[in-house]
C-alpha cells in the first residue's frame, strides 16, 4: 500500500479496519478498510448519515477510541509517521501540538468548572514552552484571531456565561493554539444555530487560507461539504462509497447513495407549501450487522442480486473522482 | 459568590434555631411529668417543686422557649440533674475522645473511600473494580458493632495490637486506644463515599470536556487529576456531610462497644438516668456539627462549581 504514498499528502489513511469488542480477536468490525488522504492545505469533507463511523476514523487518527474500540488493520500515515504505531509518550506529542480537534457540541466540550483562561493556557503550556504571562498573551490573540469581541474579559468567564458559537471558538481557539498542521473538526456546527453555523465555517475557511491548516471536516448535512471543501469522501456503513473533488462528485454523483444524500440537501428557496424534502427510505444504517457485499442495497432504488457480491472497492469513475458502486453510473 | 455566602450562612442560623427549638421541645415531649421521671417516685414533693422551679418547668411554654433560647445563645447549657455538676463542664471532660473518633472516622471514610472510589472508576469494568464492589456491598450490611467486636477479637484480643477497651488522652493515646473504633464505624462509610466518587467519576470521564482534554495531548494524570477528579469531588462532598451525621451516630453504640468514656457514653447514661437536660445538650451538640457539616460542604460546592452558585442565584 505505500507505494500510493504522495508527499504532497499530510494524512494518508490506507485500509483502516476498525471494530469493537472485548479484545481485538473477538471484536465486530464497524469501519471495514477506509481509505483516504488528505492533501496539505486542503479541507477534506467526510459526509455520510449518523452512524456511518465518521467518528470512530477521526478517533481513530486522534488515537482516543473509546473502550472496547479496535483498531484491527491498515495505516495512519501523518507526515511520514504511522500515527498507530507510535508509542504513548509520542501519541501525547502528537496530541498537543500537531493535530488539534473540534467537537460536535459546544456545550459539553469545555470543562464547566473552570475559567476560559485557565484551560486555554493550560492547553498552550501543555503545548508550548512558555511561561505563564507569555501564555496568557497567547490566548487573548488566539481569542482575537477567533473573533472573539474582548478577549482578556473572556479569559476570566466560565464556559456556561459564553453562547454555543462563542464557546465553538473558544474551541477552536485552543485547537490552533499550536499551530497544527491538521485539524479535525467533527460536526462543529450541528449543534448550532444556522447563522452562527454560517460563521464558525467562514472561521474555519479562514483559519485554512491564512495558516494553511488542513481539515478534515465531518458532517452529515452535504450542503455544508460542497461551500466548504476541496475533497469529499462520502462515507456508508462503515464504507467510504465514493470520493473526489467536491464540485466533480456534487455536480456528478455516481453513487446511488451520495445521490440520495445530495438530493435531501435543502436549498435556500423558500420551499413550497406542501414541500417535503426527500428523505432516504428504508431501514436506517445500524439495525443490522454487516455481512457481505453492498450495505447499502436494502435502501437501493437500484439493487439487484449482484449488489450482494460488490467489493466494496473504489472504482475510478474520472479522474481522481471514485465510486464503490459498479452499476450506478449506467 | 458573597451573596451565595450570605444567604447560606443566613439558612445556616435558620437550622440552628430550628434546632434549638426541636430540642427544646423535646422536653415537653416527655409523657407525664418529666421532672417526677428524673428524680423519681421516692423524693418528697417539695424537692420535685424546687427542681421544677430551677429548670423554669412552671413557666408558660414561650417564656420557657426565650429563656431557653437566650441561656443557649450565651452559651449557658445549664445544671445536671443527675451527675451534680454543670453540662458545660460534664460535656467538656467528655469531648475528646469523641471528637477524635469521629475526626479520625471520618478522615478514614474518605482517604480510603476516595482513593478506592477513583481506582474503581478508572478501573471500571475489570476484576479490581468488579471485586471493590461486591466488598463494599458486604462492609455496607455489616453493622458497626458487629465490625467493632470482630475487630476486637482479633486485633486486640488474638494478635494483641490495640487495647480494646478504655480511652488514653493525647494523640498516642488516642491513636492506641481509637483505632479500633474508627474502622468500625468507618468501615460501611468507605463503602458509601466510594460507590459515590466511582459513579460520579465514571459520569465525568464519559463526559466530552474529558475526551477533549485528552485531544490536546494531556497526560492521563493531568487529565484526572485537574479535569475529572475536581468536578466529580462535588456530589461526593455532600455525602460526606451526610457521612459526618452517621458518624456521630456510631458513636453512641461504638463508645459502649469499647467502653470510651465520650459523648455517645454520656448520651447512654443520660438517658438512663432520664438527665433529660443532658440529653438536650448533646442532640443540640450533634445537630450543631451535622448544621455546620452542611454549610462547610455547600460552600465548599460553591467555590468548586460555578453553576452551582449560578444555579442559587438564578433560583
Ligand atoms: N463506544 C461504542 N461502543 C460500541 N459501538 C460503538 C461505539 N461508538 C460507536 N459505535 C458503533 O460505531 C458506529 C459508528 O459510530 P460513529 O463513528 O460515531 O458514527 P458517526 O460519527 O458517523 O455518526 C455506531 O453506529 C455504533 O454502532
Ligand atoms: S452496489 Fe447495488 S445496492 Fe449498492 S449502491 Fe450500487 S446498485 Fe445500489
Ligand atoms: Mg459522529
Amino acid at each position: 500500500m505505500s507505494e500510493h504514498v504522495r508527499d504532497d499528502e499530510l494524512l494518508q489513511i490506507s485500509d483502516l479496519r476498525i471494530g469493537f469488542g472485548a479484545k481485538p480477536g473477538e471484536a465486530s468490525p464497524i469501519v471495514h478498510g477506509l481509505s483516504l488522504s488528505i492533501g496539505r492545505g486542503r479541507i477534506l469533507g467526510l459526509v455520510g448519515e449518523s452512524g456511518s463511523g465518521k467518528s470512530l476514523t477521526c478517533r481513530a487518527v486522534m488515537r482516543l477510541l473509546p473502550d472496547g474500540g479496535h483498531v484491527l488493520s491498515g495505516s495512519v500515515i501523518f507526515d511520514g509517521r504511522d500515527i498507530l504505531a507510535m508509542s504513548k509518550s509520542e501519541v501525547l506529542a502528537f496530541r498537543s501540538s500537531e493535530i488539534g480537534m473540534v467537537f460536535q457540541d459546544p456545550f459539553s466540550s469545555l470543562n464547566p468548572t473552570r475559567r476560559i483562561g485557565s484551560q486555554m493556557i493550560e492547553a498552550i503550556r501543555n503545548a508550548l514552552n512558555l511561561s505563564k504571562e507569555d501564555a496568557e498573551r497567547r490566548a487573548v490573540s488566539l481569542l482575537e484571531e477567533v473573533e472573539l469581541p474582548n478577549p482578556a474579559a473572556k479569559l476570566r468567564m466560565y464556559p456556561h456565561e459564553l453562547s454555543g458559537g462563542m464557546r465553538q471558538r473558544v474551541m477552536l481557539a485552543i485547537a490552533m493554539a499550536a499551530r497544527p498542521s491538521l485539524l479535525i473538526a467533527d460536526e462543529p456546527t450541528t449543534a448550532l444555530d444556522t447563522t452562527t453555523q454560517a460563521q464558525i465555517l467562514e472561521l474555519l475557511r479562514r483559519i485554512r487560507d491564512v495558516d494553511g491548516t488542513s481539515i478534515l471536516l465531518v458532517s452529515h448535512d452535504f450542503g455544508v461539504i460542497a461551500e466548504m471543501c476541496d475533497d469529499v469522501a462520502v462515507m456508508y456503513g462503515g464504507f467510504i462509497v465514493e470520493s473526489g473533488p467536491v464540485e466533480e462528485v456534487y455536480l456528478r454523483p455516481k453513487h446511488p447513495y451520495t445521490k440520495a444524500l445530495i438530493a435531501s440537501v435543502p436549498t435556500l428557496a423558500v420551499p413550497e407549501r406542501g414541500y417535503r424534502r426527500p428523505t432516504i427510505p428504508g431501514p436506517p444504517l445500524g439495525t443490522t450487522p454487516y455481512a457481505s457485499g453492498c450495505p447499502f442495497a436494502p435502501r437501493c432504488a437500484l439493487a439487484r442480486p449482484e449488489c450482494e457480491d460488490v467489493s466494496m472497492t473504489l472504482l475510478p469513475v474520472a479522474s481522481a473522482h471514485t465510486s464503490a458502486c459498479p452499476f450506478g453510473g449506467e | 459568590m458573597l451573596n451565595y455566602l450570605f444567604r447560606r450562612l443566613l439558612l445556616g442560623l435558620a437550622q440552628l434555631l430550628g434546632l434549638v427549638i426541636v430540642v427544646f421541645l423535646i422536653l415537653q415531649a416527655v409523657p407525664g411529668d418529666p421532672v417526677r421521671i428524673m428524680l423519681g417516685e421516692r423524693v418528697p414533693a417539695e424537692y420535685v417543686e424546687t427542681v421544677r422551679e430551677r429548670l423554669g418547668l412552671n413557666e408558660p411554654m414561650l417564656t420557657q422557649l426565650w429563656t431557653y433560647l437566650t441561656r443557649i445563645v450565651t452559651g449557658d447549657l445549664g445544671e445536671s440533674v443527675t451527675f451534680g455538676q454543670s453540662i458545660q463542664t460534664l460535656v467538656a471532660s467528655r469531648m475528646e475522645p469523641s471528637a477524635y473518633l469521629i475526626t479520625y472516622g471520618l478522615l478514614l471514610a474518605v482517604i480510603f473511600g476516595g482513593v478506592l472510589g477513583v481506582f474503581a472508576a478508572v478501573r471500571s469494568g475489570t476484576v479490581a473494580d468488579f471485586t471493590l464492589r461486591i466488598l463494599a456491598t458486604a462492609l455496607l450490611a455489616m453493622p458497626a458493632f458487629w465490625v467493632g467486636l470482630v475487630l476486637a477479637l482479633i486485633f486486640g484480643i488474638a494478635w494483641g495490637l490495640f487495647p480494646v477497651s478504655g480511652y488514653q488522652p493525647g494523640l498516642v493515646g488516642a491513636f492506641r486506644t481509637l483505632t479500633l473504633p474508627a474502622i468500625a464505624i468507618a468501615l460501611s462509610l468507605v463503602a458509601v463515599v466510594l460507590r459515590t466518587l466511582r459513579s460520579s467519576m465514571k459520569r465525568v470521564l464519559d463526559s466530552e470536556y474529558i475526551e477533549a482534554a485528552r485531544a490536546r495531548g494531556y497526560s492521563e494524570n493531568r487529565v484526572l487529576a485537574r479535569h475529572a477528579l475536581r468536578n466529580a469531588v462535588t456530589p461526593t462532598i455532600s455525602i460526606v456531610a451526610v457521612v459526618v451525621g452517621f458518624l456521630i451516630g456510631g458513636t453512641a453504640v461504638i463508645e459502649q462497644v469499647f467502653s470510651i468514656p465520650g459523648l455517645g457514653s454520656l448520651l447512654v447514661q443520660a438517658v438512663e438516668r432520664r438527665d433529660y437536660p443532658v440529653v438536650q445538650a448533646i442532640a443540640l451538640l450533634a445537630g450543631t456539627v451535622v448544621i455546620v457539616a452542611g454549610l462547610v460542604a455547600d460552600l465548599l460546592q460553591a467555590a468548586l462549581d460555578p453553576r452551582v452558585r449560578n444555579a442559587i442565584r438564578n433560583g
